[in-house]
Protein backbone atom coordinates (compact mmCIF):
# COMPACT_ATOMS: atom_id res chain seq x y z
CA UNK A 1 0.00 0.00 0.00
CA UNK A 2 2.93 2.14 0.31
CA UNK A 3 3.95 1.38 -3.31
CA UNK A 4 0.88 3.36 -4.93
CA UNK A 5 2.04 6.04 -6.92
CA UNK A 6 5.45 5.84 -6.17
CA UNK A 7 6.26 5.74 -9.77
CA UNK A 8 4.96 9.44 -10.31
CA UNK A 9 6.30 10.49 -7.28
CA UNK A 10 9.95 9.31 -8.54
CA UNK A 11 10.00 10.95 -12.37
CA UNK A 12 8.47 14.15 -10.18
CA UNK A 13 11.87 13.94 -7.98
CA UNK A 14 13.71 13.27 -11.04
CA UNK A 15 12.60 15.70 -12.98
CA UNK A 16 12.79 18.52 -10.65
CA UNK A 17 16.57 17.66 -9.29
CA UNK A 18 17.43 18.05 -13.08
CA UNK A 19 15.49 21.23 -13.91
CA UNK A 20 17.16 22.57 -10.77
CA UNK A 21 20.89 21.50 -11.50
CA UNK A 22 19.77 22.90 -14.96
CA UNK A 23 18.46 26.19 -13.44
CA UNK A 24 21.76 26.37 -11.28
CA UNK A 25 24.35 25.90 -13.60
CA UNK A 26 22.80 27.58 -16.45
CA UNK A 27 20.32 30.16 -15.44
CA UNK A 28 20.86 31.53 -11.66
CA UNK A 29 23.99 34.43 -12.18
CA UNK A 30 27.11 33.88 -10.51
CA UNK A 31 27.50 35.44 -7.14
CA UNK A 32 29.70 39.02 -7.16
CA UNK A 33 31.93 38.08 -4.35
CA UNK A 34 32.76 33.91 -4.11
CA UNK A 35 31.72 33.11 -7.86
CA UNK A 36 30.81 29.90 -9.27
CA UNK A 37 31.80 28.32 -5.80
CA UNK A 38 28.75 29.96 -4.03
CA UNK A 39 26.41 27.68 -6.24
CA UNK A 40 27.23 24.71 -3.82
CA UNK A 41 24.62 26.44 -1.62
CA UNK A 42 21.65 24.69 -4.06
CA UNK A 43 22.92 21.74 -2.34
CA UNK A 44 24.21 22.79 0.90
CA UNK A 45 21.53 24.88 2.33
CA UNK A 46 18.34 22.59 1.18
CA UNK A 47 19.64 19.30 2.47
CA UNK A 48 20.78 21.03 5.79
CA UNK A 49 17.26 22.20 5.97
CA UNK A 50 15.46 19.02 4.66
CA UNK A 51 17.64 17.16 7.09
CA UNK A 52 16.68 18.63 10.35
CA UNK A 53 13.18 18.79 8.94
CA UNK A 54 13.00 15.28 8.64
CA UNK A 55 14.82 14.83 12.52
CA UNK A 56 11.55 16.78 13.75
CA UNK A 57 9.10 14.76 11.52
CA UNK A 58 10.71 11.85 13.08
CA UNK A 59 10.32 13.22 16.80
CA UNK A 60 6.75 13.58 15.96
CA UNK A 61 5.85 10.81 14.36
CA UNK A 62 7.41 9.18 17.83
CA UNK A 63 5.18 11.37 19.58
CA UNK A 64 2.24 9.90 17.59
CA UNK A 65 4.49 6.16 18.05
CA UNK A 66 4.17 7.11 21.80
CA UNK A 67 0.82 8.15 22.38
CA UNK A 68 -1.31 5.57 20.07
CA UNK A 69 1.36 2.21 20.76
CA UNK A 70 1.35 1.91 16.68
CA UNK A 71 4.23 0.69 15.25
CA UNK A 72 3.88 2.21 11.65
CA UNK A 73 4.43 5.10 13.83
CA UNK A 74 7.61 3.84 14.92
CA UNK A 75 9.24 2.61 11.62
CA UNK A 76 8.19 6.24 10.10
CA UNK A 77 9.79 7.82 12.84
CA UNK A 78 12.78 5.35 12.02
CA UNK A 79 12.83 5.66 8.27
CA UNK A 80 12.87 9.46 8.59
CA UNK A 81 16.08 9.32 11.25
CA UNK A 82 17.64 6.60 8.94
CA UNK A 83 17.31 9.00 5.61
CA UNK A 84 17.84 12.05 7.20
CA UNK A 85 21.54 10.09 8.90
CA UNK A 86 22.30 9.80 5.16
CA UNK A 87 21.70 13.52 3.88
CA UNK A 88 22.85 14.99 7.06
CA UNK A 89 26.44 13.43 6.08
CA UNK A 90 25.88 14.99 2.93
CA UNK A 91 25.50 17.82 4.39
CA UNK A 92 29.00 17.80 6.14
CA UNK A 93 30.59 16.76 2.91
CA UNK A 94 29.29 19.72 1.30
CA UNK A 95 29.68 22.20 3.94
CA UNK A 96 33.70 21.09 4.11
CA UNK A 97 33.62 21.77 0.49
CA UNK A 98 32.21 24.69 0.67
CA UNK A 99 34.89 25.91 3.76
CA UNK A 100 37.30 24.76 2.43
CA UNK A 101 36.90 26.63 -1.07
CA UNK A 102 35.87 30.21 0.91
CA UNK A 103 37.32 30.25 3.83
CA UNK A 104 40.42 28.06 3.23
CA UNK A 105 39.75 25.32 5.77
CA UNK A 106 38.20 21.94 5.76
CA UNK A 107 36.68 22.76 8.51
CA UNK A 108 36.08 26.13 10.68
CA UNK A 109 35.42 25.83 14.69
CA UNK A 110 34.15 29.79 15.16
CA UNK A 111 31.21 28.85 12.75
CA UNK A 112 28.27 28.01 15.05
CA UNK A 113 25.79 26.37 12.34
CA UNK A 114 28.94 23.86 11.05
CA UNK A 115 29.37 22.88 15.17
CA UNK A 116 26.02 22.77 16.18
CA UNK A 117 25.47 20.28 12.79
CA UNK A 118 28.03 18.27 13.54
CA UNK A 119 26.77 17.96 17.37
CA UNK A 120 23.80 17.00 16.53
CA UNK A 121 24.78 14.37 14.21
CA UNK A 122 26.80 12.73 16.96
CA UNK A 123 23.55 12.83 19.06
CA UNK A 124 21.67 10.85 15.93
CA UNK A 125 24.51 8.74 15.33
CA UNK A 126 23.83 6.92 18.16
CA UNK A 127 20.03 5.98 17.04
CA UNK A 128 21.16 2.85 15.49
CA UNK A 129 23.30 1.79 18.03
CA UNK A 130 20.12 2.20 20.98
CA UNK A 131 17.95 -0.08 18.77
CA UNK A 132 20.35 -2.86 18.30
CA UNK A 133 21.50 -2.95 21.80
CA UNK A 134 17.70 -3.84 23.00
CA UNK A 135 16.32 -7.38 21.74
CA UNK A 136 12.61 -6.84 22.85
CA UNK A 137 10.96 -5.16 19.91
CA UNK A 138 8.50 -2.59 21.66
CA UNK A 139 11.26 -1.83 24.23
CA UNK A 140 13.09 -1.32 21.20
CA UNK A 141 10.59 1.12 19.68
CA UNK A 142 9.66 2.76 22.79
CA UNK A 143 13.47 3.56 23.78
CA UNK A 144 13.89 5.07 20.48
CA UNK A 145 10.83 6.88 20.63
CA UNK A 146 12.00 8.64 23.22
CA UNK A 147 15.26 9.17 21.98
CA UNK A 148 13.67 10.35 19.20
CA UNK A 149 11.83 13.29 20.98
CA UNK A 150 14.55 14.00 23.24
CA UNK A 151 16.86 14.38 20.61
CA UNK A 152 14.25 16.44 17.98
CA UNK A 153 13.99 18.82 20.64
CA UNK A 154 17.63 19.14 21.44
CA UNK A 155 18.00 20.10 17.50
CA UNK A 156 16.56 23.78 17.95
CA UNK A 157 17.78 24.35 21.65
CA UNK A 158 21.43 23.44 20.22
CA UNK A 159 21.34 25.59 17.44
CA UNK A 160 20.14 28.63 19.70
CA UNK A 161 22.33 27.85 22.67
CA UNK A 162 26.04 27.26 20.02
CA UNK A 163 25.06 30.22 18.06
CA UNK A 164 24.84 32.21 21.01
CA UNK A 165 28.42 31.60 22.15
CA UNK A 166 30.66 32.84 18.79
CA UNK A 167 30.28 35.41 16.48
CA UNK A 168 29.14 34.34 13.65
CA UNK A 169 30.79 34.18 9.75
CA UNK A 170 28.51 32.26 8.35
CA UNK A 171 26.19 33.55 5.26
CA UNK A 172 22.50 33.59 6.52
CA UNK A 173 19.97 33.59 4.13
CA UNK A 174 17.39 35.90 5.70
CA UNK A 175 14.18 36.55 3.78
CA UNK A 176 15.79 39.19 0.91
CA UNK A 177 19.56 38.32 0.80
CA UNK A 178 19.13 36.17 -2.30
CA UNK A 179 18.09 38.68 -4.99
CA UNK A 180 16.12 37.74 -8.04
CA UNK A 181 17.04 34.71 -9.62
CA UNK A 182 18.96 33.14 -6.84
CA UNK A 183 16.27 33.05 -4.69
CA UNK A 184 13.50 31.39 -7.33
CA UNK A 185 16.17 28.48 -7.68
CA UNK A 186 17.19 28.05 -4.27
CA UNK A 187 12.92 28.16 -3.68
CA UNK A 188 13.15 25.24 -6.40
CA UNK A 189 16.25 23.48 -4.78
CA UNK A 190 14.61 23.15 -1.37
CA UNK A 191 11.66 21.94 -3.35
CA UNK A 192 13.45 19.11 -5.22
CA UNK A 193 15.64 18.17 -2.27
CA UNK A 194 12.10 17.80 -0.36
CA UNK A 195 10.71 15.42 -3.17
CA UNK A 196 14.29 13.49 -2.82
CA UNK A 197 13.80 13.01 1.36
CA UNK A 198 10.38 11.64 0.31
CA UNK A 199 11.02 9.79 -2.39
CA UNK A 200 13.62 7.92 -0.55
CA UNK A 201 10.89 7.53 2.35
CA UNK A 202 8.38 6.00 0.60
CA UNK A 203 10.59 3.67 -0.89
CA UNK A 204 11.95 2.49 2.55
CA UNK A 205 8.81 2.22 3.98
CA UNK A 206 7.32 0.10 0.91
CA UNK A 207 10.75 -1.74 1.14
CA UNK A 208 9.76 -2.16 4.61
CA UNK A 209 6.50 -2.66 4.35
CA UNK A 210 6.87 -5.53 1.26
CA UNK A 211 9.22 -7.62 3.52
CA UNK A 212 6.41 -8.04 6.19
CA UNK A 213 3.97 -8.91 3.80
CA UNK A 214 6.55 -11.58 2.58
CA UNK A 215 7.29 -13.03 5.79
CA UNK A 216 4.01 -13.08 6.97
CA UNK A 217 2.92 -15.21 3.85
CA UNK A 218 5.74 -17.44 4.25
CA UNK A 219 4.31 -17.94 8.38
CA UNK A 220 0.82 -18.50 6.80
CA UNK A 221 2.20 -21.32 4.12
CA UNK A 222 3.55 -22.92 7.35
CA UNK A 223 7.27 -22.56 6.22
CA UNK A 224 9.09 -22.89 9.42
CA UNK A 225 10.14 -20.31 11.62
CA UNK A 226 13.27 -20.13 10.73
CA UNK A 227 12.38 -18.85 7.12
CA UNK A 228 10.01 -16.46 8.66
CA UNK A 229 12.78 -14.90 10.83
CA UNK A 230 14.88 -11.98 9.42
CA UNK A 231 18.32 -13.37 8.12
CA UNK A 232 20.07 -10.91 10.42
CA UNK A 233 19.87 -8.79 12.99
CA UNK A 234 19.34 -4.77 11.96
CA UNK A 235 18.53 -1.91 13.97
CA UNK A 236 15.40 -1.72 12.18
CA UNK A 237 12.04 -1.98 13.70
CA UNK A 238 11.05 -5.61 13.49
CA UNK A 239 8.56 -5.91 10.84
CA UNK A 240 6.55 -9.09 11.97
CA UNK A 241 4.09 -7.24 14.13
CA UNK A 242 3.50 -4.35 11.59
CA UNK A 243 0.26 -5.59 11.11
CA UNK A 244 0.72 -8.76 8.45
CA UNK A 245 -0.94 -8.95 5.17
CA UNK A 246 -3.41 -6.66 4.37
CA UNK B 1 -5.14 0.59 47.37
CA UNK B 2 -4.57 4.28 46.36
CA UNK B 3 -1.66 5.81 45.39
CA UNK B 4 0.55 7.12 48.31
CA UNK B 5 1.87 10.69 47.90
CA UNK B 6 4.34 11.24 45.14
CA UNK B 7 6.95 12.88 48.12
CA UNK B 8 7.01 10.24 50.53
CA UNK B 9 7.88 7.78 47.58
CA UNK B 10 10.67 10.60 46.24
CA UNK B 11 12.20 10.51 49.81
CA UNK B 12 12.03 6.77 50.25
CA UNK B 13 13.13 5.75 47.32
CA UNK B 14 16.08 8.56 47.17
CA UNK B 15 17.20 7.40 51.11
CA UNK B 16 16.94 3.97 49.69
CA UNK B 17 19.75 4.78 46.62
CA UNK B 18 21.59 7.19 49.21
CA UNK B 19 22.22 3.98 51.42
CA UNK B 20 22.89 1.80 49.24
CA UNK B 21 25.24 3.99 48.23
CA UNK B 22 27.10 4.32 51.68
CA UNK B 23 26.72 0.87 52.38
CA UNK B 24 28.63 -0.44 48.69
CA UNK B 25 30.17 3.02 47.80
CA UNK B 26 30.22 2.07 43.96
CA UNK B 27 29.78 5.92 42.62
CA UNK B 28 31.00 8.52 44.73
CA UNK B 29 34.36 7.37 45.09
CA UNK B 30 35.24 6.12 42.04
CA UNK B 31 33.91 9.74 40.16
CA UNK B 32 35.89 11.51 42.97
CA UNK B 33 39.70 9.84 42.19
CA UNK B 34 38.36 10.12 38.62
CA UNK B 35 38.31 13.19 38.90
CA UNK B 36 41.93 13.87 40.34
CA UNK B 37 43.45 11.27 38.16
CA UNK B 38 42.27 13.37 34.95
CA UNK B 39 43.67 16.79 36.76
CA UNK B 40 47.19 14.85 36.98
CA UNK B 41 46.44 13.57 33.51
CA UNK B 42 45.90 17.34 32.57
CA UNK B 43 49.00 18.40 33.66
CA UNK B 44 51.03 15.74 31.45
CA UNK B 45 49.43 16.07 28.67
CA UNK B 46 49.49 20.14 28.15
CA UNK B 47 53.00 20.09 30.27
CA UNK B 48 51.51 22.65 32.16
CA UNK B 49 52.00 23.80 36.24
CA UNK B 50 48.99 26.29 36.49
CA UNK B 51 46.24 27.28 34.04
CA UNK B 52 44.00 30.24 34.62
CA UNK B 53 41.28 31.28 32.02
CA UNK B 54 39.12 29.29 29.58
CA UNK B 55 41.82 26.78 29.67
CA UNK B 56 40.86 26.49 33.29
CA UNK B 57 37.91 26.79 33.28
CA UNK B 58 37.79 24.22 30.20
CA UNK B 59 39.51 21.49 31.79
CA UNK B 60 37.52 22.11 35.39
CA UNK B 61 33.91 21.17 32.78
CA UNK B 62 35.04 18.82 30.60
CA UNK B 63 36.44 16.77 33.84
CA UNK B 64 33.86 17.23 35.88
CA UNK B 65 31.42 15.96 32.91
CA UNK B 66 33.62 12.57 32.38
CA UNK B 67 33.31 12.07 36.25
CA UNK B 68 29.24 12.48 35.66
CA UNK B 69 29.36 10.20 33.20
CA UNK B 70 30.74 7.36 35.49
CA UNK B 71 27.57 8.23 37.79
CA UNK B 72 25.14 8.42 35.03
CA UNK B 73 26.25 4.92 33.97
CA UNK B 74 26.11 3.32 37.43
CA UNK B 75 22.75 5.71 38.44
CA UNK B 76 19.97 2.43 37.33
CA UNK B 77 22.45 -0.77 37.35
CA UNK B 78 21.45 -2.16 40.92
CA UNK B 79 17.73 -1.84 40.27
CA UNK B 80 18.48 -3.17 36.67
CA UNK B 81 19.72 -6.23 37.96
CA UNK B 82 18.40 -6.99 41.04
CA UNK B 83 14.92 -5.97 40.67
CA UNK B 84 14.61 -2.60 42.07
CA UNK B 85 12.43 -1.86 38.93
CA UNK B 86 10.23 -4.89 39.28
CA UNK B 87 9.20 -4.21 42.62
CA UNK B 88 8.52 -0.07 41.75
CA UNK B 89 6.53 -1.36 38.52
CA UNK B 90 5.17 -3.49 41.41
CA UNK B 91 3.72 -0.62 44.03
CA UNK B 92 1.01 2.09 43.00
CA UNK B 93 3.20 5.15 43.08
CA UNK B 94 3.39 7.69 40.30
CA UNK B 95 6.39 6.70 37.95
CA UNK B 96 7.83 10.12 37.90
CA UNK B 97 8.49 9.59 41.28
CA UNK B 98 11.67 7.13 40.23
CA UNK B 99 12.59 10.03 37.98
CA UNK B 100 12.78 12.79 40.93
CA UNK B 101 14.85 10.41 43.41
CA UNK B 102 17.09 9.08 40.59
CA UNK B 103 17.96 13.04 39.72
CA UNK B 104 18.33 13.53 43.33
CA UNK B 105 20.62 11.20 43.82
CA UNK B 106 22.67 11.90 40.98
CA UNK B 107 22.95 15.33 41.97
CA UNK B 108 24.30 14.27 45.34
CA UNK B 109 26.46 12.01 43.60
CA UNK B 110 28.11 15.12 41.96
CA UNK B 111 28.04 17.36 44.98
CA UNK B 112 29.99 15.31 46.33
CA UNK B 113 32.53 15.14 43.33
CA UNK B 114 32.83 18.19 43.91
CA UNK B 115 33.23 18.80 46.76
CA UNK B 116 36.37 16.79 46.13
CA UNK B 117 37.39 17.99 43.11
CA UNK B 118 37.04 21.90 43.17
CA UNK B 119 39.59 21.89 46.12
CA UNK B 120 41.78 19.53 44.10
CA UNK B 121 41.47 21.66 41.02
CA UNK B 122 42.61 24.64 42.96
CA UNK B 123 45.45 22.78 44.54
CA UNK B 124 46.66 21.18 41.72
CA UNK B 125 45.85 23.14 38.58
CA UNK B 126 44.24 26.67 38.85
CA UNK B 127 46.66 29.89 38.72
CA UNK B 128 44.77 32.53 40.29
CA UNK B 129 43.55 32.03 44.13
CA UNK B 130 39.87 30.23 43.96
CA UNK B 131 38.57 32.88 46.60
CA UNK B 132 37.84 35.39 43.96
CA UNK B 133 35.85 32.94 42.04
CA UNK B 134 34.24 31.03 44.25
CA UNK B 135 30.66 32.72 44.60
CA UNK B 136 30.17 32.65 40.98
CA UNK B 137 31.39 29.36 40.70
CA UNK B 138 29.05 28.10 43.08
CA UNK B 139 26.05 28.96 41.38
CA UNK B 140 27.81 27.76 38.13
CA UNK B 141 28.05 24.29 39.68
CA UNK B 142 24.43 24.69 40.79
CA UNK B 143 23.22 25.12 37.28
CA UNK B 144 24.91 22.82 35.34
CA UNK B 145 24.59 20.26 38.47
CA UNK B 146 20.76 20.15 37.80
CA UNK B 147 21.35 19.81 33.49
CA UNK B 148 23.47 17.13 34.19
CA UNK B 149 21.54 15.54 36.91
CA UNK B 150 18.10 15.76 34.53
CA UNK B 151 19.64 14.20 31.34
CA UNK B 152 21.86 11.73 33.14
CA UNK B 153 18.68 10.37 34.43
CA UNK B 154 16.92 10.35 31.30
CA UNK B 155 19.80 8.57 29.44
CA UNK B 156 20.80 6.39 32.55
CA UNK B 157 17.31 5.16 32.26
CA UNK B 158 17.51 4.81 28.44
CA UNK B 159 20.52 3.28 28.13
CA UNK B 160 20.60 0.47 31.44
CA UNK B 161 18.39 -2.23 29.69
CA UNK B 162 20.44 -2.26 26.70
CA UNK B 163 22.76 -4.63 26.14
CA UNK B 164 25.93 -2.34 25.57
CA UNK B 165 24.96 -0.09 28.21
CA UNK B 166 28.25 0.90 29.62
CA UNK B 167 28.65 2.32 25.73
CA UNK B 168 25.60 3.88 24.94
CA UNK B 169 25.08 5.91 28.55
CA UNK B 170 28.32 8.05 27.36
CA UNK B 171 27.80 7.71 23.65
CA UNK B 172 23.90 9.46 24.24
CA UNK B 173 24.45 11.64 27.19
CA UNK B 174 28.28 13.80 26.11
CA UNK B 175 26.43 15.02 22.90
CA UNK B 176 23.43 16.48 25.01
CA UNK B 177 26.08 17.79 27.45
CA UNK B 178 27.61 19.72 25.77
CA UNK B 179 25.87 22.90 25.54
CA UNK B 180 25.81 22.72 29.18
CA UNK B 181 29.92 22.19 29.31
CA UNK B 182 29.69 25.38 26.83
CA UNK B 183 27.77 27.46 28.87
CA UNK B 184 29.47 26.26 31.87
CA UNK B 185 32.80 26.99 30.38
CA UNK B 186 32.15 30.21 29.14
CA UNK B 187 30.67 31.47 32.40
CA UNK B 188 33.21 30.34 34.57
CA UNK B 189 35.88 31.65 31.98
CA UNK B 190 36.29 35.25 33.26
CA UNK B 191 36.36 34.11 37.12
CA UNK B 192 39.59 32.44 36.64
CA UNK B 193 41.04 35.10 34.34
CA UNK B 194 43.65 37.39 36.07
CA UNK B 195 42.41 39.83 36.73
CA UNK B 196 39.03 38.47 37.44
CA UNK B 197 36.09 39.36 35.37
CA UNK B 198 32.41 39.57 36.22
CA UNK B 199 30.29 36.20 35.87
CA UNK B 200 28.42 36.64 32.84
CA UNK B 201 24.95 36.32 33.69
CA UNK B 202 23.61 35.67 29.76
CA UNK B 203 25.08 32.23 30.52
CA UNK B 204 23.90 31.16 33.58
CA UNK B 205 20.40 31.87 31.96
CA UNK B 206 20.88 29.86 29.43
CA UNK B 207 21.34 27.20 31.72
CA UNK B 208 18.63 27.48 33.94
CA UNK B 209 16.59 27.44 30.69
CA UNK B 210 18.43 24.26 29.30
CA UNK B 211 17.86 22.29 32.79
CA UNK B 212 14.13 23.92 32.70
CA UNK B 213 13.55 22.82 28.70
CA UNK B 214 15.09 19.13 29.59
CA UNK B 215 13.53 18.92 33.49
CA UNK B 216 10.00 19.05 30.90
CA UNK B 217 11.30 16.90 28.62
CA UNK B 218 11.97 13.81 31.19
CA UNK B 219 9.19 14.55 32.87
CA UNK B 220 7.00 14.14 29.77
CA UNK B 221 8.82 10.80 28.53
CA UNK B 222 10.51 8.83 31.61
CA UNK B 223 7.88 6.92 32.29
CA UNK B 224 7.83 5.65 28.86
CA UNK B 225 11.14 3.95 29.81
CA UNK B 226 9.44 1.91 32.72
CA UNK B 227 6.82 -0.04 31.16
CA UNK B 228 7.31 -3.85 30.34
Amino acid sequence: MYGKRLRALSLTTFAALTLTLVLVFFWAPNDADQGFLQKIIYIHVPLAIITLCGFIFGAVAAIAHLRTRDPRWDMRSYVAIHISLVFGVGVLITGSIWAKGAWGHWWVWDEPTLVSFLLIMLLYATYQPLRFAIEDPERQARSASVFAITAGCFVPINFAIVRLSTAYVHPRLGSGSLPGRMGVVFALAIVAIALLWITLWRYEMTSKHAGAQLRALKRLLGGDEDDAAPLRRSAAPSVTHLGGVS
Amino acid sequence: MSAPPTRRVVSALLRKDLRVELRSFESMPAMALFSVTTFVLFHFGLQKDSLSGELASGVLWVTLLFAAVLGINRLFVADAEQGGFDGFLLSPADRNALLFAKALALLAYLVVLELVAVPAFALLLLGPPIGQALPGLLAVLALADIGVAVIGTLVGALAVRTRARDLLGPLLSLPMLVPVVLGAALATKPLFATPAGTLPLRWLAVLALYDLVFALIAFALFEFLLED
